[in-house]
């Protein structure tokens, strides 16, 4: 029997387990509880004792399960080996590893034949060992199980204190998920700060956030041509910035926040239950289908414009044509922070703007957008986080040749769509191509967490100022 | 405009000149009625106080004399309500003129989050009252002095008006609604977030404004309304029970009603 089914058997023995306690506990409240004082009622209603129990049944069963689904490849793994005669013994750890997979291909059946003939002789052995293993496994739980649900059983008392063991219990399960949650994070963090550290050894950091030059191919033979590796990224920070701060925002602010008002201010209650679901739809639609959607129409239109009008440099990946999609999915966004700030915006202020005689638009422009600008502003700094920080729309529409341009029809690329190419394709893991993509992400990082912060610290400023 | 001149009954006023006129008012929120066929007249040089329970329609009504329940989408207003002579509901009446000369004063302060000066200076920039920024200065410091509000505010005009208390915050509201220079001043409680001694200042000023603008107040203190007001409107259950001299009401209402309010009877 697997590890994930002893696991089921042990929850089986919890569920059981509860019920059984459970059942116990309803004695202890038998009689009518609302005519006894509150000292003399137990202490613990019966669903906690029986999740007291439950949990003592449940909880050690599964640790020891999950301690022995590390040991247990171990054991198996040694059980091959020295089951090999002497003569078949594995001369390096390469060989050792083969046989390893190869008896284990073939004991679940996924090989059909084995290219080292001892793994074949060694598949019975290995099949005995490994169900003696998960039986060990199964009793072990079963006896774990049974036994701490016997513990907690014999201290079931009207005035144990049931509820306040459980509350522990659950609080500590809270933390280890949360704890889980934050060090991966931080992992993740320590892992982009090392890596970035390796290519600072090899490149200067000065040169890689001041040059003007991005031509990250490096040579790999020493005769061979093209590859001199240069690591300046300001054309991608330029680029970044051109679509996701510019161009795309120049996009989403008017309509996000134009819909935004028009949605608060004017439409009408139906119509607003209506197009503020759509609105946010467009948040939902994934970004490789706003991709195409850049790359195959909008691309194409504006470089015929471009060459229909005569604008020099156009290119069919374009700045704007990513710009422009980039806009149109961050609108959602821009304009559902702007709603919520102005929605938070007191009806006394309206009121008083409409009451000296001013008009709808008047009162907006006047009154309402002030008071709602640090949640605008905040939404609009969060848009441009989630903009830099957006991939597939620039890998499909905006090119990879690192241009230091202000022509939105010509081609520029971004830190993502660099990050993408550098790491797709087979690379050797220590170059400094390679490595690079480690300080843009990095960069990338930084940026968007600063931007993430000054956003919330407006917004919740703002928020104080109504409380 | 033909204001009219009526003689009032045992007015401790001489002539008066009546500003408003509302006849056979009803207010309907969606379905419900929330005001029931209300007469009555303000006149230009009392203060007119407004009391009743909480609920019978007071605000409603008050709403109506600038047509703020315009705001409200589900409410209807039936009846004939006049600014000296024009019906201010009927096609000509310009709402933005008409809130111009007929100002409001809320419940609670609500200043807008600009600075002290821009608060005052906000209705006459939409207006378009000022052609320059000494005429605006003007505006502002003669609004806010009339307020009774300049020694206080002229250090620190740009500050926010926010950040003023509470009382000088609704003397803040008293001085941007007459910026614009309006006719009628309605005030919806416009003292119950003040302590007393805010309060005080407010009701002061309220009797130094009377003559110069016809005022309407709302208020749920008794004292309060004898104290500023001239004239008295009882209102219970979204209709107008009783309406005359605030002394003759408050010392002998001819409505049961009125008296059993006014006594304390229920509230
Ligand atoms: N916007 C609205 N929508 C629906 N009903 C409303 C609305 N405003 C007021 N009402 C109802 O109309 C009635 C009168 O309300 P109003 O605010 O005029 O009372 P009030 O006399 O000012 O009371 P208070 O002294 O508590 O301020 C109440 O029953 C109230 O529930
Ligand atoms: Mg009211």
């Amino acid at each position: 029997m697997s590890l994930s089914l002893t696991a089921l058997v042990v929850a089986a023995l919890g569920v059981v387990a509860f019920f059984v306690a459970r059942a116990r506990a309803n004695v202890f409240d038998a009689g009518d509880l609302s005519t006894r004082a509150a000292g003399d009622r137990p202490h613990s209603r019966p669903v906690y004792h029986g999740a007291f129990v439950a949990l003592a049944a449940v909880i050690p069963a599964l640790l020891l399960l999950s301690a022995f689904s590390f040991v247990q490849p171990k054991l198996l793994d040694g059980g091959i080996i020295a089951s090999l005669p002497a003569a078949d013994q594995p001369k390096s750890a390469i060989d050792r590893d083969a046989i390893i997979g190869e008896v284990k291909g073939l004991a679940s059946g996924e090989l059909a034949d084995a290219f080292n003939p001892a793994s074949k002789a060694a598949v019975p052995a290995y099949k005995v060992n490994q169900s003696r293993l998960q039986l060990e496994a199964l009793a072990a739980a079963v006896l774990l199980a049974v036994g701490g649900a016997a513990w907690a059983f014999t201290r079931l008392a009207p005035q144990f204190r049931a509820r306040n063991r459980v509350e522990r219990v659950v609080m500590g399960i809270l933390i280890v998920a949360s704890l889980i949650a934050t060090l991966t994070t931080f992992g993740i963090v320590f892992s982009l700060l090392f890596e970035s550290l390796r290519f600072f050894r090899m490149v200067s950091p000065f040169e890689f956030l001041f040059g003007l030059q991005w031509s990250p191919q490096t040579a790999i033979r020493a005769d061979q041509a093209g590859g001199s590796g240069a690591f300046g990224a300001v054309p991608l920070f330029w680029g970044t910035l051109f679509i996701g701060a510019i161009i795309a925002m120049i996009v989403a602010i008017p309509l996000g926040l134009m819909s935004a008002i028009w949605l608060t201010q004017y439409a009408q209650p139906r119509v607003r239950s209506i197009l503020k679901p759509v609105l946010e739809v467009l948040a939902g639609v994934p970004t490789v289908v706003y991709g195409f959607f850049a790359a195959l129409t909008v691309a194409p239109a504006l470089r015929d414009f471009a060459f229909a009008v005569g604008i020099p440099g156009a290119s069919s990946e374009s700045a704007l044509a990513a710009g422009l999609v980039m806009g149109v999915m961050i609108i959602p966004f821009v304009s559902s922070m702007a709603d919520d700030s102005m929605a938070a915006v007191p009806q006394a202020m309206r009121d008083g703007s409409l009451a000296m005689g001013a008009t709808s638009s008047e009162t907006i422009i006047k009154v309402l957008v002030p008071a709602a600008l640090p949640g605008i502003v905040g939404g609009v700094l969060l848009a441009v986080s989630r903009a830099i920080g957006e991939t597939m729309i620039v890998v499909m529409a905006a090119g990879l040749a690192a241009n230091m341009t202000a022509n939105p029809f010509a081609s520029v690329t971004t830190v993502t769509t660099q990050i993408v190419t550098l790491l797709t394709g087979d690379q050797e893991f220590d170059s400094s191509k390679t490595l690079s993509a480690f300080a843009l992400g990095l960069v990338l990082f930084v940026v968007t967490l600063i931007l993430n912060i000054v956003a919330l610290r407006v917004v919740k400023k703002y928020r104080e100022a109504y409380e | 405009m033909d204001a009219q001149t009526v003689t009032p009954t045992g007015s401790n006023t001489g002539t008066v000149t009546t500003k408003m006129t509302a006849r056979d008012v009803s207010v309907f929120y969606g379905p419900k009625q929330a005001l029931k066929s209300v007469s009555i007249d303000v006149s230009q040089e009392n203060v007119t106080a407004f009391i009743g329970p909480s609920g019978c329609g007071k605000s409603t009504f008050l709403r109506c004399l600038n047509r703020m329940n315009d705001t409200v989408a589900s409410a209807r207003v039936e009846g004939e309500i006049k600014l000296d002579g024009t019906d201010i509901y009927k096609g000509d009446m310009d709402v933005v003129q008409l809130r111009a000369r007929v100002g409001m004063v809320f419940q609670k302060p609500n200043p807008f989050p600009k600075s002290i000066y821009d608060n005052v200076a906000y209705g006459p920039s939409i207006h378009g009252l000022a052609r320059n920024k000494a005429e605006m200065d003007g505006i502002v410091e003669g609004s806010l002095r009339r307020a009774g509000l300049w020694d206080e505010a002229k250090d620190r005009l740009h500050d926010s008006g926010t950040a003023m208390s509470g009382g000088q915050q609704q003397r803040l509201c008293i001085a941007r609604a007459i910026a614009v220079d309006p006719e009628v001043i309605l005030m919806d409680e416009p003292c119950s977030a003040l302590d007393p001694i805010a309060t005080a200042k407010i009701e002061e000023l309220i009797d130094e404004l009377r003559g110069r603008y016809a005022i309407v107040i709302v208020t749920h203190n008794m004292q309060q309304a004898a104290r500023v007001s001239q004239k008295t409107a009882f209102f219970h259950l979204g209709t107008m029970v009783e309406y005359g001299d605030t002394k003759t009401i408050f010392t002998n209402p001819t409505e049961p009603r009125t008296k059993d309010y006014i006594t304390g009877r229920y509230g």
